[in-house]
């Protein structure tokens, strides 16, 4: 355990101690506030309209969480699969570059401790992220009249879905040492686990049932309706232990004969 | 004490280490030579589990590398061919960072810091960023890393690999000074260094070792130079 803190607390001050971690979470809150912004304008612009034209039965159906809230969410994970890759991209390749996976690799710590503790220090980088857009549900509350509980459960869905891309990316910048590779590997397998479930509206059958239970989206989907299921958390919590005992075999393969 | 038994190393066709065996005493630096590419930083790789052997056992303090790997590691200080250096650390945090890697208790590492600061002359630049430092400033405090758990074991890669010439003598003396009770494994392709330091030889020339003798007996009736040419001469096995 000292040693996943001592490699997890050295990681989290290389993100601080450049730029990296500053233009992340400020490309990320900027962008998010941008949508934020455009949302709750459109929503504002919709309100007047239909108040204009007197119709309180139509007014009725504006919702805060539906109209403001789930989108904004959805379009966080987006941004999200950009984000997490720029900073699962340096754990391994940076250290097979310097040379400094020497080090670790001599060094009397288990392959699983390293590896956690490179997964903990992103964890709370994107941690700081997901907390800092839960300004934007704070603003919200304060000013207007969500729905709470969906709201957390949707903030809550967010911070598991941006764990299991952490561990995803991990697991991808175990296998090179090249940033390159493990940004684009990375994007591309996040984009295509969000994806995949387009693929279950046309396949039928099994494979429909099973491309669905793969989707990452229609999981998060749940949350965003303020369900929050065992099956879910069960799949994200499968993604978590998966990739990152993946990540530990991956690490470990340069020791096999 | 390393004992290395029929050692092979294979990537893939390539025989980058070819049943090598030798042994390292406490007190007794080792020099470890060879032509570049002749397979010294992979055997020291080995030596330190950094890399799994194809056959073979290397055995350090008694302990067999890949049976008890995590036994050896942490009686192994090993300075790599490249600085293993955190650009974007200080030099004090960085050396806090290897102190707890190697499993020092909280209270021994800041004395720790300070001991290897003063042994290997850090102390000036002990606030630099490492990405800063110059190359002889860089492999001294890859030095560092390698003795902050005082270690009964070194392993070390071309240790004076970038050094200027008055560096090189201060590098070479210092380790002199670990030696007593220390089993030290030093490569280089230098000569003079290894007549400076060494009292023990280990030739390597295409992954098999051609010479392993005291350093005495090699330059009893010839130079070092002509020894070491001549091994290397007689071991190509032509066009491979």
């Amino acid at each position: 355990m000292r040693n996943v803190l001592t490699i997890a607390g050295r990681e989290i001050r290389s993100y601080f101690s450049s730029p990296v971690a500053y233009v992340l979470l400020a490309s990320y809150v900027a962008l998010a506030g941008y949508f934020f912004f455009a949302l709750l304008s459109a929503f504002n612009q919709a309100l007047s309209i239909y108040s204009m034209m007197r119709q309180p039965e139509m007014l009725q159906r504006f919702n805060l969480n539906e109209m403001v809230i789930r989108p904004l969410l959805q379009n966080m994970a987006v941004l999200l699969i950009f984000i997490v890759p720029a900073i699962t991209m340096r754990m391994f390749p940076e250290e097979k570059r310097s040379g400094t996976y020497e080090l670790l690799l001599t060094s009397p710590v288990r392959v699983g401790e390293i590896v956690l503790g490179k997964f903990a220090g992103g964890l709370a980088l994107v941690l700081l992220m997901i907390l800092l857009s839960g300004f934007f549900g704070v603003l919200l509350s304060a000013y207007g009249n969500p729905e709470v509980p969906m709201m957390l459960s949707g903030y809550l869905g967010l911070a598991l879905m941006a764990i299991s891309f952490l561990a995803i990316g991990t697991l991808i910048s175990s296998f090179t040492d090249n940033v390159v590779i493990a940004y684009v590997g990375s994007l591309f397998a996040l984009l295509l686990l969000y994806t995949v479930g387009w693929l279950g509206e046309t396949v039928q059958g099994p494979w429909g049932e099973l491309v669905k239970y793969i989707s990452i989206t229609d999981h998060f989907q749940e949350f965003l309706k303020g369900l929050i299921d065992t099956k879910d958390l069960v799949y994200f919590a499968t993604l978590l232990v998966v990739g990152l005992f993946l990540t530990q075999r991956s690490v470990e393969s340069v020791r096999w004969r | 004490m390393i004992e290395v038994a029929h050692l092979h190393k294979r990537y893939g066709d390539l025989s980058a280490v070819d049943d090598v065996s030798f042994t390292a005493v406490p007190g007794q630096i080792l020099g470890f030579l060879g032509p570049n590419g002749a397979g010294k930083t992979t055997t020291m790789r080995v030596i330190t589990g950094f890399l799994p052997a194809t056959s073979g056992t290397v055995k350090v303090a008694g302990f067999d590398v890949f049976e008890q790997s995590a036994e050896v590691r942490r009686r192994i200080g090993y300075l790599p061919e490249t600085p293993p250096l955190y650009n974007d650390m200080l030099v004090v945090p960085y050396l806090r960072f290897a102190a707890k890697l190697r499993g020092m208790a909280r209270g021994d590492v800041d004395a720790a810091i300070d001991r290897v600061l003063k042994a290997c002359s850090l102390t000036n630049v002990s606030n630099r960023v490492l990405g800063h430092l110059s190359k002889g400033y860089r492999q001294r405090v890859g030095l560092a890393q390698a003795l902050i758990h005082n270690p009964p074991v070194l392993i070390l890669d071309e240790p004076t690999n970038g050094l200027d010439p008055g560096q090189i003598d201060e590098m070479l003396a210092f380790i002199r000074s670990l030696a007593p009770n220390r089993t030290i494994v030093l490569s280089t392709h230098i000569l003079s260094q290894v007549v400076a330091v060494c009292e023990k030889v280990v030739i390597i020339s295409d992954g098999r070792v051609v010479v392993e003798d005291l350093l005495a007996n090699l330059t009893r009736d010839q130079r070092l130079d002509d020894a070491y040419k001549r091994a290397i001469a007689g071991s190509h096995r032509g066009a491979a």
